[in-house]
């Protein structure tokens, strides 16, 4: 699976997303479940599934997929 | 202090302190040095920046240009320094929905808790203002917790940090905090009862490195202090972070000082920073330094101590009421707040970081908390005078 997989299935997992939100496109509080709550169950999620530690500026500036998904790739995440 | 106010949350979440390098209280990073400008730098630093926040403010905002019109402040506002300009009360937050932005700009409405049967304040943060908070917040506590999530011990229940309803308040100040650590440890269980099971597995597993300890002061000592002491547990790694005021603890005879000095004696824990912040201010939180005692200002902000009546400043040593500056408000006139609470500046340039070192000693007495209607009346309206503790 690629990072972006990956990722995607980590926000559905945590935020429990239904199937009609466009992942790849969220932003923080673009969904009611992606608040303050949901988004320490989001950042421990992404810790698990990608092994490392976000320090407090990433995970104050992991304000979309998007962002995530750079951030990690930043980590030495192998997009393939 | 003003119940609830402490809300560090709006952005999305901010970690903090982490593994193993020990977060000095001194330790400061390069650009995360919040505790940097002494008196005379900070003063020219706020000035020009607050001034230009009113003029941005009395354009974006009706309602704040006519209070300032009817006072007759100038455009731009004259003042030699940041103690001239001109301050609204902390209350007018509670009375009028004040924003320097367009409706469909604001991204989040927080709201502060006030004590029973009390209106809220409304707050009124664009995306800008939100982020800009949660960022300072970082920076300013990053000065004692390091720029890592630490392990964290919540002094509160899990079920607060849900929202459980009946504590909403509470629950927005942990839950804001919460993002500041990782694996978070609840020392009460789902009924609000202490479980020091909890507690010792939280230290069997980091009780070795650095941890951080957050609560609101009362739940703190009540809870934790109280079973750490009975259980004999070892603190000495935690960093502790608490606000709250001491209202609550009076009744047991313990101020600042003796909540120090019992948490070191009976659980070792030294490393203790209690913090002042409302919700009118979001983001901005004066911080106790290392040697306890003082609260120090961010060099985004600054404490003015006003005599009540004359609203002069007053000299270091003597007790007042305490305006807060800061630069954050961006989105809500929020600038430059007359505070009801009580306290004194200990000194100036002298302390663990430069600026201003204050203490806030209580609250201005309710009695004449009415409101002021559209004819603003000037800081006569909110407080009486001689709320000297």
């Amino acid at each position: 699976m690629t990072l972006v997989e990956r990722l995607r299935g980590v926000f559905v997992q945590a935020l429990d997303l239904g199937q009609d939100v466009e992942v790849e496109k969220l932003e923080y509080r673009g969904v009611d479940a992606w608040d303050s709550v949901g988004h320490m169950t989001l950042v421990a999620a992404v810790e698990d599934e990608f092994d490392v530690q976000l320090d407090t500026d990433q995970v104050i500036d992991m304000s979309s997929f998007k962002v995530a998904a750079d951030m990690l790739k930043n980590l030495g995440v192998p997009e393939g | 202090m003003t119940t609830a106010a402490e809300r560090p949350d709006a952005g999305p979440g901010s970690g903090h302190p982490g593994n193993g390098s020990a977060p000095t209280p001194s330790s400061r990073g390069e650009d995360a040095d919040v505790f940097g400008l002494d008196q005379p730098g900070r003063e020219a630093a706020l000035l020009p920046e607050l001034v230009d926040l009113t003029e941005r403010h009395r354009d974006g905002c009706p309602e704040y240009d006519r209070i300032l019109t009817a006072l007759g402040v100038p455009r731009p506002a004259a003042a030699s320094t940041t103690s001239d300009l001109p301050w609204l009360p902390v209350r007018l937050f509670k009375e009028h929905d004040l924003r320097s932005v367009p409706a469909e700009a604001v991204f989040r409405v927080l709201t502060s808790s006030g004590t029973t049967g009390a209106s809220v304040s409304r707050i009124h943060l664009d995306r800008e203002s939100a982020a800009a908070q949660t960022r300072q917040l970082s920076r300013t506590l990053r000065a004692v917790l390091g720029p890592r999530r630490l392990p964290m011990l919540m002094v509160d229940s899990a079920s607060t940090a849900r929202g459980g309803t009946s504590f909403s308040a509470r629950g927005a100040g942990v839950l804001g905090m919460a993002n500041f650590g990782r694996d978070h440890v609840y020392v009460l269980d789902e009924d609000d009862r202490p479980d020091p099971g909890a507690v010792a597995e939280f230290l069997r597993r980091h009780g070795d490195s650095p941890f951080l300890v957050f609560g609101f002061t009362f739940m703190v000592w009540r809870y934790l202090y109280e079973i750490a002491r009975d259980h004999r547990f070892d603190l000495s790694n935690g960093v502790l972070v608490h606000s709250g005021g001491w209202k609550r603890l009076a009744d047991r005879a313990v101020d600042n000082a003796e909540f120090r000095r019992r948490f070191a004696a009976d659980t070792g824990l030294r490393r203790i920073h209690n913090y002042y912040g409302m919700v009118e201010q979001i983001g901005t939180v004066f911080l106790e330094g290392p040697s306890g005692g003082s609260l120090y200002c961010p060099d985004f902000a600054d404490v003015i101590v006003r005599e009540p009546g004359t609203w002069r400043e007053q000299p270091v040593g003597e007790p007042g009421v305490i305006e807060v500056v800061s630069t954050l408000p961006r989105s809500y006139p929020g600038h430059v707040l007359l505070t009801e609470d009580v306290g004194v500046v200990h000194g100036v340039d002298d302390g663990d970081w430069p600026g201003k070192r204050f203490s806030v000693t209580g609250r201005l007495p309710r009695a004449e908390a009415r409101g002021c209607g559209d004819t603003f009346s000037g800081p006569r309206n909110t407080g009486p005078s001689g709320g000297r503790p």
